[in-house]
């Protein structure tokens, strides 16, 4: 049974399609892994196994008339908790949204369920995406499969995790400053950042509307590009999704997979690097520009001056977007609510609307999310947004001229996808700084709206933990970022003689 | 609470009005503005609602095209120029019958802007000066249950229907208009009236001021006498939905007094909204609006901008209703009306009122005489705008129908207005229900003239003898007996008959 926990998605839909497994096994195989060390990672916060087998029951009576619904019909998937799931609850890891079970599907769910994967569950995440390291969740950290003590990424840390430890092999996440590719980078797993708008965000509830994106959270670049194709396309309920039919990833993936890159014009990106990166980091990535010079590729160092105020930027637009976005959370229609109690701990009598949104604002929401809505409200302000939310959209525009220029000299940019490995639980959980510095490199890819990806790179000689590389390309050429993610892939999986997550210890967590 | 105020002569003495007028206009459209939800007015609670005018986490908006287009329509009547290139915005602000807390509105790049509207008042022209019209979304609605007052405070619970909440809205917002003076308060009314006429003319909206598909807010200030239009303006008051045409000009006259009266006692006015109560006609505090406010206004980052090609807009252009003015000098023309009977018709507010009784069939003065004498007389008494009294263009056409064929007259056409009001069907089955039919059968009206003559011997005498006018006295006696339902024009000739006059 382990056995099918093992392989990758792709494969997984060949099995189904030769007749080797059925769905409804693959997707009992998958439970029981999760039964077995979901007890360690906790990478789901919701699991649903009844929901999940009944789902690939329909899909194995699809593929037995003949008629499966798409090529990963049948392949179980998890969902980070921040998509709208038609009675699945959906918490955003937060307090607040304790017990709200949505009343429809996220778009990015309902194509999966009319694809025919069998939802596993709902992951784990910072509260409202709010973190690099998923320890805000209101239900308890996830921990990294490579080695408990350790975060496994932010705020997508439950999908990354999930898929690192064989619980899926597949998992939806979103990445606003990086919450994909960063996670994806410290669990030694494969995150994707489509083009901003190329999958539908309707039923993504939003940490900050204009730099969400949702992705696919895989262990191989084909099975991420297999799964973009389901979830992207234009989406009418979405007014901000690309009206444009997807580039060929699948295509381009197996294409890139030859690890031929001969004529491809590669920039690292200088301002992405250096000071800040632990030392193994760089190291890997150095070792990947080699690799992929030895492959063809023409490489080319490229300046990008304004990323250095990325981070600044990020900070003033994303609390901003997310102070509006959390007003709706006032215990009036669902979700938490609290009522106010007066010193001696008694219930107030009739409390007033604002009472009870006080009480149920201060209980429901963890310490980042107060800190962010405090940050967006003041850069907000009258008198004051001139000088922040105003300036930041105008280095924001800055950002987009310099990824313009980039674009002119080579076809991707490339840098390490995060600075560092995972660090310990606990180590800067109460340094926001610090952990905002961990997405320094993923943010100007948000900014701009442009894909990304990030694709293991090796393991880091200090700690001996995964690091990634990322890989950008302009708006709408997500196809590169799948042929060029394929190609370091191979390169990378040739060299060292295997998957990286081969490396990863094993997880003997007794079942729960 | 009460307000002490100045009388309204004594407040044009010494101060010089500036008023401001917001204007709601709710959308007919099929759906809501950024959903597809029916829009239906009086659905049962919560009915039409989805997630996202839920504001549901996760859900997002999708415009309207059909609100945008109206919305460009309404521009374009108001001589406004139309925006390029225009976008949405969040005002946030926390209210329980607004789901997500924030209100999508527009800001500083509103669809239209720059236009004016020429308000007719008493035969002459004001030009109202037209600040924008931008597109936002309804509230839903909440009903404070327990409580002597309806209102939040001393209420036991509140509900909330959200079947409201999306519903498309287009504000119009003029500039101060200055210069009004004693006519401010009938300027408010006229150009709100007028607005009206032109949103039923547009056919974007119901503009039934009475089911709130149109709502004014009333921004008024006082200045010291002779500061001319260019002054600074004083501090002002923004009196919120004032629902019907006659409250627009109490609140502005009861504004302008109350202002008055603090000013003159060396006060100074708060700047604040008003609640206007119809019932009192007063004016009360609500919330305190001073400058520190903060909607956090900032680019809805859900929806992409609006650009209407300049294709698209010339081409609503020529959907456009005729000009109010040349369209009015073309009525009185096929009217046949003089210039008062016209002023009258459009001052009591019935222009289109008698518009559509004619277009129904009747004859252009007998829809006037019933518009402006016993519907307008009736409608006073009632205390509602005349539009509103409840009776229809089509059915004062029916009436008058009935009255040319010699059905009813006058008197028995006043019953069929009650029975209208009160619901009892069409005119003809009044008529029928309640027995007014004229008689003009010789059988019944002989035998009451018979009874009239020997009861009233020393009159009949006084015909017999040449005196034709007192035929009144027993063409009135015969209707006593008759209850009105004779035919008069021939009890009068039965009478000179039997008495040998004929």
């Amino acid at each position: 049974m382990s056995d099918l926990t093992r392989r990758t998605a792709a494969e997984l839909a060949d099995a189904l399609a030769g007749g080797e497994t059925t769905s409804v096994e693959l997707t009992q195989a998958h439970l029981d892994r999760i039964a077995a060390v979901d007890g360690d990672v906790h990478a789901f916060l919701h699991i649903d196994g009844e929901g999940a087998l009944a789902q690939a029951a329909a899909a194995d009576a699809r593929r037995a008339a003949g008629a499966p619904a798409s090529p990963l019909d049948g392949v179980p998937i998890a969902v980070k908790d921040v998509m709208a799931t038609a009675g699945l609850p959906t918490t955003c890891g937060s307090r607040i949204l304790e017990g709200w079970v949505p009343p429809y599907d996220a778009t990015v769910v309902k194509r999966l369920r009319e694809a025919g994967l069998p939802i596993l569950g709902k992951t784990n995440m910072d509260e409202f995406a709010m973190g690099s390291s998923t320890e805000h969740s209101a239900y308890g950290a996830t921990h990294n499969p490579w080695d408990l003590s350790r975060i496994p990424g932010g705020s997508g840390g439950g999908s990354a995790a999930a898929v690192a430890a064989y619980e899926a092999p597949l998992a939806i996440g979103t990445d606003t400053g990086g919450s994909i590719r960063q996670p994806g980078a410290v669990t030694g797993t494969v995150g994707v950042k489509p083009t901003y708008g190329g999958v539908s965000r309707y039923g993504l509830v939003a940490l900050a509307n204009s730099l969400d994106q949702a992705g696919p959270v895989t262990r191989t670049v084909l099975d991420a590009a297999l799964l973009h194709e389901i979830i992207g396309g234009h989406d009418p309920l979405d007014s901000t999704s690309i009206d444009a039919p997807l580039p060929k990833l699948v295509d381009a993936a197996r294409e890139g997979a030859s690890g031929d890159l001969t004529g491809v014009r590669i920039g690292v990106v200088t301002e992405l690097g250096g000071e800040g990166y632990q030392p193994g980091v760089l190291a890997r990535f150095q070792e990947s520009v080699e690799l992929m010079t030895k492959a063809g590729a023409e490489v080319v160092e490229v300046s990008c001056p304004t990323f250095v105020h990325a981070l600044a930027t990020y900070y003033l637009i994303l609390p901003a977007e997310a102070s509006s976005n959390l007003a709706k959370f006032d215990a009036m229609r669902y979700g938490l609510r609290v009522l106010p109690e007066g010193p001696d701990g008694t219930v107030l009598p009739s409390p007033s609307a604002e009472e009870v949104m006080r009480a149920t604002r201060d209980a429901g929401f963890g310490d980042e999310v107060k800190r962010r809505i405090i940050l967006g409200t003041y850069a907000l302000s009258s008198g004051y947004y001139d000088a922040y939310y105003g300036q930041a959209q105008k280095v924001r525009t800055l950002v987009s001229r310099d990824f313009e220029a980039a674009f002119q000299q080579a076809d991707v940019l490339i840098s390490p996808t995060a600075p560092t490995t995972a660090f310990k639980l606990g180590e800067k959980v109460d340094d926001p700084l610090a952990m905002y510095l961990n997405d320094l490199a993923t943010i100007p890819a948000n900014l701009s709206g442009v894909p990304g990806i990030s694709v293991p790179n090796g393991l880091a000689d200090e700690d001996g933990l995964p690091s990634g590389i990322q890989i950008l390309a302009p708006a709408l050429a997500d196809d590169r970022v799948y042929r060029v993610g394929a190609a370091v892939e191979a390169l990378h999986i040739a060299a060292w003689g295997g998957p990286l997550l081969a490396q990863a210890p094993e997880l003997e967590g007794p079942a729960r | 609470m009460t307000d002490t105020l100045v009388s309204f002569e004594e407040t044009l003495a010494k101060f010089d009005p500036a008023l401001g007028l917001e204007v709601h206009v709710e959308l007919n459209t099929a759906t809501k503005m950024f959903c597809g939800c029916p829009t239906e007015f009086g659905a049962e609670p919560n009915t039409q609602v989805c997630p996202t005018c839920l504001g549901l986490p996760g859900a997002m908006p999708v415009v309207n095209r059909k609100g945008v287009e109206s919305a460009i329509r309404i521009g374009l009547a108001l001589h406004c120029q139309i925006a390029e290139w225009c976008r949405f915005a969040r005002k946030n602000y926390f209210y329980p019958d607004m789901p997500k807390n924030f209100q999508t509105s527009q800001y500083d790049e509103p669809i239209a802007f720059d236009g004016y509207m020429d308000v007719e008042l008493d035969g002459e022209t004001f030009r109202v000066e037209i600040e924008r019209a931008h597109m936002e979304e309804d509230t839903g609605k909440s009903l404070h249950v327990g409580g002597a007052t309806g209102r939040i405070h001393g209420a036991d619970y509140s509900l909330v229907d959200y079947n409201r909440a999306g519903i498309p809205l287009i504000e119009i917002v003029t500039k101060p208009i200055r210069g009004a003076g004693e006519k401010a308060p009938e300027i408010a009314k006229a150009y709100v009236a007028q607005l009206r006429d032109l949103i039923v003319a547009l056919g974007v909206s119901d503009a039934r001021m009475d089911q709130g598909s149109i709502r004014a807010d009333v921004n008024l200030s006082l200045a010291p006498k002779g500061q001319g239009s260019t002054g600074v303006l004083g501090t002002r008051t923004e009196t919120k939905n004032v629902n019907s045409l006659r409250s627009v000009e109490r609140a502005v006259r009861y504004e302008m007094q109350r202002h008055a009266a603090i000013l003159d006692g060396g006060g100074s006015i708060l700047q604040e909204t008003r609640h206007w109560h119809e019932d009192t006609g007063i004016t009360t505090s609500g919330r305190e609006k001073s400058d520190a406010e903060d909607y956090r206004y900032f680019p809805e980052p859900d929806l992409v901008p609006v650009a209407p090609s300049r294709e698209w807009v010339e081409e609503l252009r020529g959907t456009l209703p005729e000009n109010p003015t040349q369209k009015r000098a073309r009525l009185q023309a096929d009217w046949g009306f003089s210039d008062l009977e016209m002023r009258d018709t459009v001052g009591a507010g019935a222009l289109g009122l008698v518009e559509q009784t004619i277009a129904a069939g009747a004859a252009p003065q007998a829809a006037r005489k019933w518009w402006l004498g016993e519907l307008a007389r009736r409608a006073k008494e009632a205390d509602v705008e005349l539009v509103e009294y409840g009776v229809t263009p089509a059915q004062v056409a029916a009436v008058q129908t009935l009255v040319d064929a010699g059905s009813l007259n006058d008197k028995l056409a006043r019953q069929v207005f009650d029975g209208l009001v009160a619901g009892e069907g069409t005119p003809e089955e009044i008529v029928a229900a309640r027995g007014l039919a004229i008689v003009s059968d010789d059988g019944a009206l002989s035998a009451a003239v018979d009874n009239a003559i020997a009861a009233n011997a020393d009159v009949a005498d006084k015909i017999r003898d040449g005196k034709v006018a007192a035929a009144g006295a027993l063409i009135g006696a015969v209707m006593k007996e008759m209850r009105g339902q004779a035919d008069a024009g021939r009890v009068r000739e039965l009478i000179l008959e039997k008495l040998g006059q004929g």
